[in-house]
């Protein structure tokens, strides 16, 4: 009688995985969320703010955007541990993931508010409106209509991205399905499985994405 | 009552009004006329205080609009503005579009300021259109939109600064219609326009602009048809053939 070390996938698992995926939902949501308000005040200031303002906030969006996001979340783990603040692994990964969301979604809103002709906040302006009513009534509803596709798009690489956690130690998708493939040696199912959540999640939002630009442009 | 008093008004290095004297009384219509670049535009838009003035005042019902303490957001429900292009809010319908301002600057309730845009809707022949997006409408009907939306803050005074120059020429006629009924109504105008023949009939007084200053001003009789000055005469015989 013969023990197998390795224990096939079943049923049993399932909560096992559901937490993977609530936990990848989870963290998106967050970044999502936290870099959509962040980078909606980051693309604000950069659509309207002065030369010197813009290139400083530019650069520092810039190196956001060019660093690797896995060099990121490793770079500030072990930064953070070493100055003696260890963070969970949660709370690390929603802050590198929200400030590099918010890099991408500045760029997407400051060309939202940059899109608005200037034209249209003057009309607003001689009916009375404040400045931040034309920030608030013009400005920011017909940049965001103008941007919800490539809002869309970032926010559906996030998701994706949002994998890439799993190097400090988050336990989203990725990770436990790692841990099941170890545990089952059955990696063709369950990274099949993995792939095909993700194809879920996105496809019918980039559809969707699709749908709406396509609306607009009529 | 406007009183334009010796205002001087630059963008950096290049002075567009040099020095302009105009008063407009309480249900005049005055036309200004002149070629592109002479100012015209700069003016409307200094007299309701969006850009600033170097010199001089602008005094309006009694209100200093360049004065440090004037709450120009306030002193501007007393001057409605249309423009050349429509700047219609493409996100809004029809109706939202004309009740927006009476709501978020007056503070009226929703169903008063609603109440209000229907009634200019209706005046400039838009009462089919409530629930139209702007975007999906002509360029007359579009302008229309803007003159109902600025009517809808019940302002004292009208600023037009070439309202029909976007237009195709077919829909030039409605949008004029609108402004005759404006001035039969007894709205006080200024109107910058190159439809000499309009404010020809509409006009109180006519003022012809030149490099930035007034160089002819007085009735459409003495200005169209017998004018003084010969850059007047001039830019007349190019604008009438
Ligand atoms: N915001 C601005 N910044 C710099 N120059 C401007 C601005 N607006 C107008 N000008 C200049 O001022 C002059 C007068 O413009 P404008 O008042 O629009 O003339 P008009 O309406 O008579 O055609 C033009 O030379 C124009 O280029
Ligand atoms: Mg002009």
């Amino acid at each position: 009688m013969g023990m197998s070390l390795f224990t096939p996938l079943s049923w049993n698992d399932s909560g096992f995985i559901l937490t993977g995926v609530l936990n990848t939902v989870y963290i998106s949501l967050v970044a999502i969320t936290i870099g959509t308000v962040l980078g909606l005040a980051v693309g604000f200031l950069r659509a309207e703010s002065n030369r010197v303002t813009n290139t400083l906030l530019g650069g520092v969006l810039d190196i956001l955007r060019s660093v690797p996001l896995i060099i990121q979340l490793i770079l500030f783990s072990t930064y953070i541990g070493a100055m003696g603040h260890p963070l969970n692994p949660f709370a690390a990964g929603s802050i590198v993931l929200s400030l590099y969301t918010m890099a991408f979604m500045g760029e997407v809103f400051r060309g939202g508010f940059e899109s608005v002709p200037q034209s249209m906040v003057v009309a607003g302006r001689s009916l009375g409106m404040s400045y931040w009513q034309t920030v608030l009534y013009i400005r920011l509803p017909i940049g965001m209509r103008a941007v919800f596709p490539s809002w869309l798009g970032v926010a559906l690489s996030v998701i994706k991205d949002s994998a890439l956690v799993s190097v400090i130690g988050y336990m989203e998708l990725l990770r436990t399905s790692e841990q099941l493939i170890s545990r089952t040696q059955q990696p063709l199912e369950i990274l099949l499985g993995v792939g095909l959540f993700y194809f879920i999640i996105s496809y019918p939002l980039s559809l969707y994405g699709k749908y709406v630009e396509r609306k607009m442009a009529i | 009552m406007i009183k334009i008093q010796g205002v001087y008004k630059s963008f950096d290095e290049l002075e567009v009004l040099k020095g302009v004297d105009l008063d407009v009384k309480k249900g005049e219509v005055i036309s200004v006329i002149g070629g592109s670049g002479s100012g015209k535009s700069t003016l409307l838009y200094c007299i309701n205080g969006i850009e600033k003035i170097q010199q001089g005042n602008i005094i309006v019902d009694e209100i200093d609009v360049h004065a440090k303490g004037t709450n120009r957001d306030n002193l501007r429900q007393r001057l409605g503005m249309v423009f050349q292009q429509f700047n219609s809010f493409p996100h809004l319908t029809v109706l939202e579009n004309a009740s927006l301002a009476p709501r978020i600057v007056k503070k009226l309730k929703k169903k008063e300021a609603i109440e209000i845009a229907k009634e200019e809707l209706n005046n400039v022949g838009l009462s089919d259109k409530f629930d139209e997006y702007p975007t999906r409408m002509s360029g007359g009907q579009q302008q229309r939109l803007a003159i109902a939306r600025a009517l809808a803050m019940k302002p004292e005074y009208m600023l037009f600064d070439e309202v029909t120059s976007a237009l195709d020429p077919e829909l030039v006629g409605e949008v004029l219609d609108t402004l005759r009924m404006l001035s039969d109504a007894g709205m006080t105008m200024i109107c910058v326009t190159h439809e000499i023949a309009f404010a020809r009939e509409v006009s109180d007084k006519i003022a012809f602009f030149h490099q930035g200053i007034i160089e002819e001003l007085g009735t459409p009789e003495q200005v169209i048809s017998n004018p003084q000055k010969e850059t007047t005469q001039k830019f007349l015989s190019k604008v009438l053939h």
